[in-house]
């Protein structure tokens, strides 16, 4: 083989590979990415669960129906992250003001045995006006995080005592239920705030 | 800024001098201490720093000490492909010279576990680091809001 054809080979070779790890990242990590269905929350319409708000009202998934949702679990025994996350929801809402006036912030806790109403509602009074907490029984705690494909965990730790593990990140829905997106957590500001925009210009889309 | 908070961070800058006849940790400057406000005593606090080794030996903190909580103790949240979160202890911290080590949301955190008394914000309380070389260093970290997301608030 002369060495021009080698250099060839080389470089169509180097290509394949080059190519071959594109595809890769395209399909895992990349855009193209699917969404696990398994894990995409049910829309709205289809989950069942009832639960109280921070005012002692009945309320479950029918109540977010009509204007845009954005939903989170959490504890509040829970030292960093749940604060983290509401304050940071706190500022993503400062930022959007009025747009965002008439979207459903939730809060829905994984450990109702020690977050009763009253606990609810007193956490919940630290952060913007919008955001609600939610309360439930075990049961329909259990059935909630189903709906959401959220999971969550007790966890015993040093005396006696216990912490929850759970899903810390933010779902987005759009006035008809229809899932929307996840804001991870540790997701910077830069993409949170767009994603509810985009979710928010979608409601008024359909309104109009 | 509000005066009281004010003068927390201001009184934050005191912060302690590390005992004499160690190695290495009397290096250590602990900068942006902060913690957050609690709603009674039932719930664990976290608080948050920056530690920067200064010198030119490896520093390792082992663990915390302070009169607020009966136990505390260095954390880390991690979160996992799922999104799930969940937190431990960390065991000892190693800061290489030169380098600093950051406590902050979502990463590691002074977990305050069986507060003794509430965490007022405008106030500030006293926390000791205590490291291998058997130095030890005490803070007065301020307390801020509950919805406080840095050192500034
Ligand atoms: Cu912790």
């Amino acid at each position: 083989m002369s060495r021009r054809t080698l250099l060839t080979y080389g470089v169509a070779a180097i290509s394949v590979v080059a190519f071959t790890l594109f595809i890769g990242w395209w399909r895992v990590d990349g855009p193209g990415a699917p969404e696990p269905a398994a894990q995409r929350p049910l829309p709205l319409t289809q989950m069942d669960f009832q639960m109280t708000d921070q005012g002692g009202a009945t309320v479950g998934p029918a109540s977010l129906l009509g204007n845009p949702s954005m939903v989170f679990f959490g504890f509040t025994y829970c030292p960093d992250v749940c604060p983290t996350t509401l304050s940071d929801i706190s500022g993503w809402l400062d930022d959007l003001g009025d747009d965002v006036a008439d979207m459903n912030v939730v809060f829905i806790t994984v450990d109702p045995e020690r977050d009763s109403v009253a606990a609810m509602a007193e956490y919940v009074s630290y952060f913007h006006p919008a955001i609600q907490g939610w309360s439930g029984t075990l049961e329909e705690t259990e059935r909630a995080a189903a709906g959401f494909r959220a999971s969550y965990a007790k966890v015993a730790t040093e005396g006696d005592d216990y912490t929850m593990n759970h899903t810390a990140s933010v779902f987005l829905f759009d006035a008809e239920g229809q899932f929307a997106s996840t804001i991870d957590y540790h997701e910077p500001r830069e993409f949170a705030v767009p994603k509810i925009r985009r979710v928010l210009a979608r409601a008024e889309e359909e309104t109009s | 800024m509000r005066y009281s908070t004010a003068l927390a961070l201001a009184f934050s800058m005191l912060v302690g001098l590390p005992t004499a006849s160690v190695a290495g940790s009397e290096d250590i400057v602990v900068e942006d201490a902060w913690s957050r406000a609690s709603i009674g005593i039932n719930r664990p606090g976290a608080a948050y720093m920056t530690l920067r080794n200064t010198g030119t030996d490896t520093v390792t903190l082992l663990g915390l000490e302070t009169p607020l909580a009966m136990m505390p103790d260095i954390h880390e949240t991690k979160t996992d492909a799922n999104g799930v979160s969940s937190m431990g202890p960390v065991g000892e911290i190693t800061i290489p010279a030169g380098e600093s080590v950051a406590l902050e949301p979502g990463g590691m955190h002074a977990m305050l576990m069986r507060l003794q008394t509430k965490m007022v914000e405008g106030e500030t309380f006293p926390l000791t680091l205590t490291f291998a070389d058997g130095g030890t260093l005490t803070v007065d970290v301020p307390i801020l809001g509950i919805a406080a997301r840095g050192p500034e608030g």
